[in-house]
């Protein structure tokens, strides 16, 4: 006679069955490295051949950032704006120093806010990042125009608005990473 | 959710200090990456190694995904040919048979083109080309319309060389690494290119809007003489681009001048061409002997 299958069992590793379950300890280099690698690699998104007549790619890596910061706040620490942002700047095609300047300005930002509104809910988030993602495009436009030609700024608004739309999206993105970076 | 307790850290000193470390290395960065973006604001090549060698320890990805993307694109594209074979074969002999008389018209006109060359004594540099490569990203996210191309000073690429697709011309190289280079595209404001219109020889300047357009301005003033569906090529003018290269299409009139989508499209284009420029010498000979007294190559 043939068992129906009532649920979909995937097999154990062999060994972690008679490990014991409590007492256990997280990877340290799990535990560092996942928000900063989540963040390069974000950031590293425009190196796929993405061709777009105006700038409409979402700033990944701030996306990740914004969220991992505004998810979890203390983890990253407040100078963290600047590696990030000069990584960023490596790929983005944005004068050096642009992200790097912007995303500090971002995080000690994000740090005043924390003093002021202490208890937030997921939408006060939602928001809080969509002005950060606003201020900080509308100020790599502004950075572009120092060093070159720049054209309309609201020729932004189709990115603005997909990055705001794009936010909650990497939110639980970086929460699924975040309860791999801590499981045990 | 709030704030972790790290931010009120009590009596300890040590917690106390380490925080207040924090915020001195925020602002001290913060001021760090100021003073970087002024450097890269008056000096836009400084940084260019470190972007070519973002660009180049990527690149062997974005080689893989843009290898994907164009099989892929070949093969949606193989499947919707055979779908309507028979009447797009009919449409074609048909366009053959009527494309063969001005074929043979064209012939003549290129050979009295030479002889009248010829009798003028111009001569052209550079009618071959450097390299083809592919285009393999784009700075999708930045206002800069910037793309890399999959070949770089190996195959003897350099700065200030026009790129072109079989479309039409994509832009021109701005910085050079070993294996990749970045090409500022047509549609770039600051990429300004001396065009012409195609019917009449109007002479007209392209420069890009950052959206996928260009703005075509013609060099005399009055009244916009643009036409919806004009086409636009390179006029050679300034010795970079080599004249008669397909640029853009007319798509609405404007008060001075014209809006034009250019030919090439870089995210559907098969390959790119780095050409040499069209009159070199004579182009650093008139960049040495600018009025004031220095070479006026645009900086990137």
């Amino acid at each position: 006679m043939k068992i129906p299958v009532t649920a979909i069992h995937l097999p154990t590793r062999p060994g972690r069955e008679y490990e014991s379950r409590f007492d256990r300890e997280q990877s340290l280099l799990k535990m560092l490295a996942i928000p900063i690698a989540s963040v390069i690699l974000a950031s590293m998104v425009t190196t796929l051949p993405i061709f777009t007549a105006e700038p409409l790619l979402p700033p990944f890596g701030l996306l990740m950032m914004l969220g991992w910061r505004l998810m979890r706040p203390g983890l990253l620490p407040v100078w963290s704006g600047l590696p990030f942002g000069l990584m960023d700047d490596l790929f983005s095609g944005q004068p050096f120093g642009s992200a790097g300047l912007l995303w500090s300005l971002a995080m000690l930002a994000l740090e005043i806010i924390d003093s002021r509104a202490i208890w937030r809910d997921y939408f006060q988030d939602w928001l809080i990042a969509a002005l950060l993602i606003t201020a900080v495009l509308l100020g790599g436009l502004w950075i572009a125009g120092l060093a070159h030609t720049a054209p309309e700024p609201s020729l932004l608004m189709p990115q603005i608005v997909l990055s705001i739309l794009l936010y909650p999206l990497v939110v639980r993105i970086c929460a699924r990473l975040d309860s791999w970076r801590l499981a045990t | 959710m709030a704030p972790p307790p790290h931010r009120r850290p009590g009596f300890s000193r040590k917690a106390q200090y380490s925080l207040f470390v924090t915020y001195v290395a925020a602002t001290a960065g913060t001021i760090v990456a100021a003073l970087l973006l002024s450097i890269s604001v008056v000096d836009p090549t400084g940084f260019a190694a470190l972007r070519t060698f973002g660009a180049e320890i990527t690149a062997p990805i974005a080689r893989i995904f843009s290898a994907l993307r164009v099989s892929t694109q070949a093969i949606t594209h193989d499947a919707s040919a055979y779908m309507d074979a028979a009447s797009k074969n009919v449409t074609l002999e048909k366009e053959a048979r009527a494309n063969r008389s001005k074929l043979i018209e064209a012939r003549a006109l290129r050979a009295e083109n030479a002889r009248l060359r010829g009798l003028l004594k111009l001569t052209d540099e550079g009618e071959q080309q450097i390299a083809v490569g592919r285009l393999i990203s784009s700075t999708a996210s930045s206002t800069r319309r910037v793309a890399t191309l999959s070949v770089g000073r190996n195959y003897g690429v350099e700065r200030a060389q026009p790129v072109r697709g079989p479309a039409g011309l994509i832009g021109r190289v701005i910085e050079v690494g070993p294996t990749t280079a970045r090409i500022l595209l047509v549609t770039d404001a600051e990429n300004l290119v001396p065009v012409m219109r195609v019917s009449d020889g109007l002479p007209a300047f392209s420069a890009g809007l950052g959206n996928g357009t260009v703005l075509i301005k013609p060099l005399n003033l009055g009244e916009s003489p643009f036409r919806v569906g004009d086409i636009i090529v390179t006029s050679g003018n300034g010795g970079l681009y080599r004249p008669n290269i397909p640029f853009a299409r007319v798509i609405r009139k404007t008060s001075d001048g014209a809006l034009a989508i250019p030919f090439a499209d870089p995210g559907n284009t098969p390959y790119a061409i780095v050409m040499q420029q069209y009159q070199g010498e004579a182009r650093a000979a008139q960049q040495a002997a600018a009025p004031d007294g220095e070479t006026k190559e645009i900086k990137e």
